[in-house]
């Protein structure tokens, strides 16, 4: 067999050359791509699950309505899997034909037929759904604003869906209680990336994988999590074997440990004191490999406050006065106010003036900062000794002690060796967790003192779990905090912009973005947000504390609307129910880890009468008028002033009070002059439901048969939002080129994209910024470029300087995570995913295949606990937390090995629902959930 | 009826207590009738299939003996051929059939097939010179008894055919044509309980000559003597059904223990 | 002729062979029918199985391992599944084994057709020990020999690593990514049929076969010098005389038999 594919090998070997170097694609395969085969038709898309960003090619047979995606193959052209998939990939054919796709819009009823909080979901017509989302969205407005109205929203929305829902929220509603999923897992990315280089998403790009010569994975099993980037990290391991070295730094042994050369399992939490312990291996012993040529041009030094708690509830919200949190979920919670200095991370906070036994009082969260000098860094480094370290940071009880120092020392020396290029990538390990926004930020510190950053197989690389958690959770801002093209809310410049674009009064936009995904539960919680939706994404089954979510849901005065191909826990947990196209049944485009954007176009009529999440909040703005919407909204929520009346404005703009919202947001002048047009080779022969309707002849939002908008309202959502990016260092080409090429990484300049960001010789923005001065490197992103001074503690000198162009190394020490084991919850509960697996399983669940091959959620635990325990192989075991317990089978074998103190349990198994379990701090700069830490006891069920 | 309902009974019960235990973990009795454990420890095995793996050159191991000896021991010394009409539920079946076969009326239309009682005899000689020759365990292999009990315990697949193959050879070949000539553990356990104590004893003094239970008896042989003398039915081929017993009218036949000492 | 002509004898030896007859015919329906029943050799056995010959004459098919199973893996053999009756089995892709620590269906065995010895290490119970089978992989239909990234086998297998390792591979024909291949490791593999439930081919490509059936036999005339543990099959060894048809003829025969030589 293996005879066979050398020889096949072989004789490819001359084209593939070609291929590898990204220069030609095959003729054959180029042929195939636009010919439609016999009775089927192939067209390009982007796999529907992580943030790889694989291009596949999909197969749809069939007429009309009948036409269904029938195969699909690794798109060959495409240059981050060159024709190859992971197993989920290999299902996307398989993924929208679950037998339980949700067909039509459900409500729970009463034996009236009334809407009925208690009642059983009943099928009703699209219009029935729209007006009781009108009347409860209505009231939820009347009864605390804007802010009352919330949406649960997406890194897996298309770029066009989160920007029609962008644009509706932050427009329209002037509502920022409107947050992604991707909270949960990019947050502290983002803000690592903005507080070091003042702009979102990663210099570098997956082509260091080929240039490297070491690849760390920080927290990530990127071997399950991103296998096509592992299957690219092997081959260059292959390539090179003794050159190349993989290391994995990892909480437990998983499979990204097969390739590794050294393999640190260290105790949760202590990433950072390691990634300290890298930086004083260069200041204190190897002061001769900093770069201070690069570091004077580029860097500044910059310190912050370390108490500033764990995103967890604060004292005095309505939740924790009304007593809904027991004693024992209080016991964790109060650390939020105030904690004790343990002796653990007594040493590492001493430079910031804090010994053992203190009290540290915790503000809320804050993402401010100052400057402080190389030796105020130096001094922050000095407690990460080799002893020190190790003692804090050696995750596997059993290992020896000087065995794991000279992995430490091993691994600083890989970074330090002079001329060794090193990537450093994370995932999730990084991200979810307390200090996330620390880690990230020292993970830059390492690679900026060495000149190891944005430069052709070097930097530190932060890999997305969705796809689209960049392209459109981060880039169009689907954020609470965020307009498209990293502009903020908050500035008064960067909504003035936004309201112009939008065509809406200026003042219109809400100013303050404090509702990120915990804080709109906590909300609702809180009684303050009345009215939710649930968009692309699953948030009562991937948020942690999660029985508190779901009661407040089940049980309190608001209306839940969720959007969902399929039932997962929150189309349960909802009073109304929409069926959703799902991806392939619509035009779309995601953007993925390496900044590259990707198109397709609609496939397929969606099943039943499900429709796009853009038709539905575009039907959805049908119902809110300019003054339903733009009157005075007093103070509410996190917001103390109140919004002005912006009427009389829209008056002058030539908006009358009962102009609605699709007049203004989406249907306006300029999206009608996105022509449908069937001569047009990008739309020829292809449904555009939202567009033209479909032969399914929907009844739509107001009881007729929905005939479409009748203009290319994609392509209109796509260029609006693109025109946000273009001369800002975000540049989106045209519509029409992304319909043509595999997918193009911004910021695309003349039609060029772009590959190492901030480096003058690849980046036209940097070379445009270095024009006069000459230098390599110009770290141009605006936010926090102007700053105070101070030291360790705090600010001394208030007068701001602009450090235009340069990024920032941070002091930021290592502290504990809010709960850790003790004597009743003895063990760390860490969860994630597994490879077969995509998130919550609504889909991948439904692939028989792919069900059968991993049918639920194991608790992985090391077999000398297991036999303390006195729990066996196989058998079930209750793993409780302060907050919930959930039953699982324990597994001693297999793919995850923890050291002994730790257990890893999956979340994709609603049937094992972790996230009752798992503790809902966030990193308080971030708000990202730390779902990979916390104290459990497990015992026989 | 009070001998029908105690033989459903107990053979009703034997088979729930293996449904029990395989299916809802109730371990008093699991396995099934060829071997199975009684309350957790003691082995219970059926000789004859023990035989069969003997004959087949297989290591018998003690567990095995000793369960094989225990049935043994029993029927041999106190049930007599019992197994076969309050254990094995082949017996509801082709009680069934018999039952139909005389309702319709079917002996009286039919030709009769001659078979002889002795077949059983012959088809036990040749499971025993098959396992040997072929080295496994013959009749266990194909026996339409195992499919039954092993069916109703752990999933019965095509075996219903089986057992309609009995339930209509009965009803429409021979009469009681399963287990009164073919089946050869039946011709074991007639051999193995030749002398065990429990017997029917016939008086011929109460006897009115209504000859009704040559008529339900499924092995006729066994009742030569009524009407003609006093005894004991001592053939080994009595099950012990007590057919005979519930429909004398005239207290003709009852159970006794067997008296060797006075035994002519 | 007429009833009365025949002597008593002749009719005693006329029904002794119409018997004989009549018993020859059924033995032998009967032995096909015990042919035909056990020739399936492509039965898993539970774990510590005898031999399969062993295992059918020893077996009685009690199924009180069948009831001691805790994952419903093991089946008795129905009329219709096609195996010999009674006997227990496991279908693989179907429930796997998974493999026990303390393999309750072992012990339980009465007949000691699964035998606890072949399953323990110094009166532990090993259940890594058990050969129920070996997995087979088809190359050509699993998708990791495509390059996909799949191996959804070795991360089944309760012997990860062990039993089914991973070989990396370039792939040449995009030059940049790797194939991870699945390689099972035939001494370690028990058959347990995890990686076999959990493939995600139609069929499974990865399949568990009984080991007589798949696995080899080198000759003890050999041992690999590279590898000081195969010298322990030097004790099979014997110097035994060897036979082709070339040496049909005795050496002298053949000297003297020129007659095809010219």
């Amino acid at each position: 067999m293996s005879l066979d594919r050398r020889k096949f090998l072989k004789s490819a070997a001359a084209a593939s050359a070609a291929s590898a170097m990204g220069m030609t694609v095959p003729v054959e395969l180029q042929a195939s791509q636009e010919k439609a085969e016999s009775d089927w038709r192939w067209d390009k898309a982007a796999c529907r699950f992580c943030g790889t960003g694989c291009g596949i090619m999909m197969a749809t047979k069939g007429e009309g309505n009948d036409r269904k995606i029938v195969a699909v193959k690794g798109d060959p052209a495409a240059p981050v899997n060159r024709g190859l998939n992971c197993i989920k990939g290999y299902f996307n054919a398989k993924i929208m034909y679950g037998a339980d796709r949700l067909t039509q819009p459900l409500l729970r009823v009463g034996a009236d037929g009334k809407f009925d909080k208690h009642g059983k979901f009943a099928p009703i017509s699209w219009e029935r759904a729209f007006d009781e989302m009108e009347f409860y969205a209505k009231k939820a407005l009347k009864s605390g604003g804007p802010e009352a109205v919330g949406v649960f929203s997406s890194g897996q929305y298309t770029i066009m869906e989160g920007y029609a829902a962008q644009k509706m929220m932050k427009a329209g509603f002037r509502s920022n209680a409107f947050d992604p999923n991707a909270r949960h897992c990019m947050a502290s990315a983002v803000v690592g990336f903005y507080q070091t280089f003042g702009v979102d998403e990663p210099s570098g790009c997956y082509d260091d994988i080929e240039l490297t010569d070491t690849v760390v994975a920080w927290g990530s099993n990127m071997a399950e999590m991103h296998p096509i980037l592992w299957s690219r990290v092997t081959d260059r391991k292959l390539s090179d074997p003794d050159r190349v070295k993989v290391v994995s730094i990892q909480t437990y042994t998983h499979r990204t440990s097969d390739l590794a050369d050294i393999e640190i399992l260290f105790s949760p939490n202590t990433d950072t004191a390691l990634w300290n312990y890298v930086a004083h291996e260069i200041v204190y012993n190897h002061p001769e490999v900093i770069d201070w040529e690069f570091i004077k041009k580029h860097i500044i030094f910059a310190a912050g406050p370390v108490n500033i708690g764990y995103g967890m509830r604060r004292k005095g919200e309505k939740s924790l006065v009304d007593g809904k949190y027991t004693e024992l979920e209080m016991e964790t919670i109060s650390k939020e106010m105030s904690k004790k200095v343990s002796a653990k991370e007594a040493p590492a906070l001493a430079p910031y003036g804090y010994k053992e036994g203190d009290t540290m009082n915790n503000t809320a969260g804050t993402l401010k900062h100052w400057e402080i000098s190389f030796e105020e860094y130096k001094k922050s480094l000095a407690p990460y000794t080799l002893d020190y370290t190790a003692k804090i940071v050696k995750g596997d009880p059993d290992e020896d002690i000087n065995e794991f120092k000279a992995k430490l020392k091993a691994l600083a020396a890989l970074y330090v060796e002079k001329g060794r290029k090193v990537v450093s990538f994370w995932t999730m390990g990084m991200n979810q967790h307390t200090r996330g926004t620390w880690t990230n930020t020292l993970s830059y510190n390492v690679h900026f003192m060495l000149n190891k950053q944005a430069k052709p197989g070097s930097g530190a690389f932060s890999l997305t779990g969705q796809p689209s958690a960049c392209g459109t959770a981060r880039e169009v801002g689907t954020f609470t905090h965020r307009l498209p093209a990293d502009m903020m809310v908050k500035n008064p410049k960067h909504r003035s912009i936004a309201e112009h674009k939008w065509m809406v009064p200026q003042g219109t936009i809400n100013p303050v973005g404090k509702q990120h995904i915990m804080k709109i539960h906590r909300d609702i919680e809180d009684g303050l947000i009345k009215f939710a939706w649930v968009n692309v994404c699953n948030p009562y089954q991937d948020s942690a504390s999660a029985t508190h979510w779901i009661k407040a849901a089940r049980e309190m005065d608001n209306f839940i609307v969720t959007s969902d191909g399929y039932p997962g826990i929150s189309a349960k947990v909802s009073d109304l129910i929409l069926p959703s196209a799902m991806i392939y049944e619509k035009w779309g485009a995601y953007g993925n880890a390496e900044r590259r954007t990707q198109h397709w176009r609609q496939q397929v009529v969606p099943v039943g009468d499900a429709m796009s999440d853009t038709w539905q909040w575009v039907e959805f703005s049908k119902r809110f008028t300019v003054k339903d919407l733009w009157g005075e909204q007093a103070p509410s929520g996190p917001r103390k002033k109140p919004l002005p009346n912006v009427i009389a404005q829209a008056k002058e703009m030539g908006y009358s009070e009962d102009t609605t919202m699709f007049d203004i947001l989406f249907a306006n002048d300029v999206a009608k002059s996105y022509k449908l047009d069937q001569k047009d080779p990008i739309q020829a022969g292809y449904d555009n439901s939202e567009g033209y309707g479909d032969g399914r002849n929907v009844i739509g939002s107001d009881g007729k048969v929905f005939e479409g908008y009748g203009f290319f309202i994609q392509k209109y959502l796509w260029e609006e939002y693109a025109s946000f990016t273009r001369g800002h260092g975000h540049d989106l080409a045209p519509f029409d080129m992304y319909q043509k090429v595999r997918g193009l990484k911004w910021p695309v300049v003349d039609g060029k994209e772009t590959q190492w960001r901030f480096n003058s010789k690849y980046d036209p923005y940097a070379a445009k910024e270095t024009k006069e001065n000459g230098n390599a490197f110009a770290f141009y992103g605006k936010l926090a470029k102007a700053l105070p001074y101070g030291d360790l503690q705090g600010i001394k000198k208030k007068e701001k300087t602009g450090l235009k162009n340069k990024a920032k190394i941070f002091a930021r020490p290592y502290m504990d995570p809010p709960e850790m084991p003790d004597e009743n919850y003895d063990t760390w509960l860490c969860t994630g995913r597994v490879l077969e697996h995509w998130h919550s399983g609504t889909m991948t669940m439904r692939v028989p295949e792919l069900y059968r091959a991993v049918p639920e959620a194991l608790c992985y635990m090391h077999p000398a606990d297991a036999k303390a325990k006195g729990l066996k192989q196989g058998g079930l075991a209750w793993v409780e937390s302060r907050r919930g317990k959930v039953k699982a089978r324990v597994e001693t074998r297999g793919r995850n090995r923890p050291a002994r103190g730790l257990v890893f349990v999956p979340w994709f198994d609603e049937k094992v629902f972790i996230n009752k379990v798992c503790l809902d701090a966030t990193c308080p700069m971030s708000k990202q959930t730390d779902y990979k830490k916390c104290a459990v006891k497990i015992y026989k069920a | 009826m009070k001998y029908l309902i105690s033989r459903r009974i107990t053979q009703i019960t034997v088979m729930a207590l293996y449904v029990a235990a395989n299916v809802w973990g109730l371990k008093i009795l699991e396995g099934n009738l060829s071997s199975s454990v009684l309350l957790g420890t003691v082995p219970l095995s059926d000789p004859y299939a023990v035989l069969q793996m003997c004959v087949a050159g297989s290591v018998i191991t003690t567990d095995v003996l000793i369960g094989a000896v225990i049935i043994a021991l029993f029927y041999g010394v106190v049930g007599g051929r019992m197994f076969c009409s309050w254990v094995c539920p082949i017996n509801m079946v082709t009680d069934a059939a018999n039952w139909l076969r005389r309702k319709l009326g079917i002996s009286h239309v039919q030709k009769r097939v001659y078979m002889s009682r002795n077949l059983r005899l012959w088809i036990l000689a040749m499971s025993l010179v098959l396992s040997f020759a072929m080295g496994l365990t013959a009749f266990e292999l194909v026996s339409p008894i195992s499919m039954l009990h092993r069916g109703l315990v752990f999933g019965m697949g095509f075996g219903f055919s089986a057992i309609l193959i009995i339930f209509f050879f009965d009803l429409f070949v021979h009469e009681n044509g399963w287990c009164g000539y073919v089946c050869p553990l039946g011709g074991f356990y007639s051999l193995v309980g030749k002398f065990s104590l429990i017997r029917v004893k016939h008086n011929v003094d109460n006897c009115t000559e209504c000859m009704k239970c040559k008529v339900v008896c499924p092995e006729k042989e066994v009742l030569h003597m009524v009407a003609k003398h006093s005894a004991t039915v001592t053939m080994g081929a009595c099950t012990n059904c007590a057919r005979c017993i519930e429909v004398c009218d005239d207290d003709a036949l009852n159970f006794s223990i067997r008296n060797f000492i006075d035994k002519k | 002729m007429s009833k009365e002509k025949f002597s008593s004898r002749r009719k005693f030896l006329l029904t002794t062979a119409r018997a004989a007859g009549l018993a020859g015919i059924g033995a032998l329906v009967w032995s096909s029918m015990l042919e035909e029943s056990t020739a399936s050799s492509l039965i898993l056995r539970p774990p510590g199985a005898l031999p399969e010959k062993d295992f059918l004459k020893t077996c009685i098919k009690c199924g009180l391992c069948v009831s001691a199973c805790p994952y419903d893996t093991l089946k008795l053999a129905a009329p219709g599944d096609h195996k010999p009756m009674g006997t227990p089995f496991f279908d693989a892709r179907d429930i796997p084994c998974y493999m026990c620590t303390d393999i309750p269906c072992v012990p339980v065995c009465p007949t000691g057709a699964l035998d606890e010895q072949s399953v323990s290490t110094d009166g532990e119970l090993d259940i890594n020990l058990s050969r129920m089978g070996v997995a087979v992989i088809d190359s050509s239909a699993c998708v990791a020999f495509w390059g996909i990234q799949c191996d959804a086998c070795h991360r089944a297998c309760p012997l990860i690593d062990e039993a089914i390792i991973i070989e990396y591979d370039k792939n040449e024909r995009t030059g940049k990514h790797a194939f991870l291949t699945p390689v099972v490791v035939n001494d370690v593999c028990t058959g347990c049929g995890m990686c076999e439930h959990a493939c995600i081919t139609e069929k499974a490509a990865i399949t568990i076969i009984p080991r007589d059936v798949v696995l080899g036999h080198a000759g003890s005339h050999y041992v690999k010098g590279w590898d000081k543990k195969d010298e322990a099959r030097i004790k099979d060894a014997t110097g035994a005389t060897t036979h082709t048809e070339l040496s049909k003829q005795s050496a002298l025969d053949s000297l003297n038999d020129d007659s095809e030589l010219y």
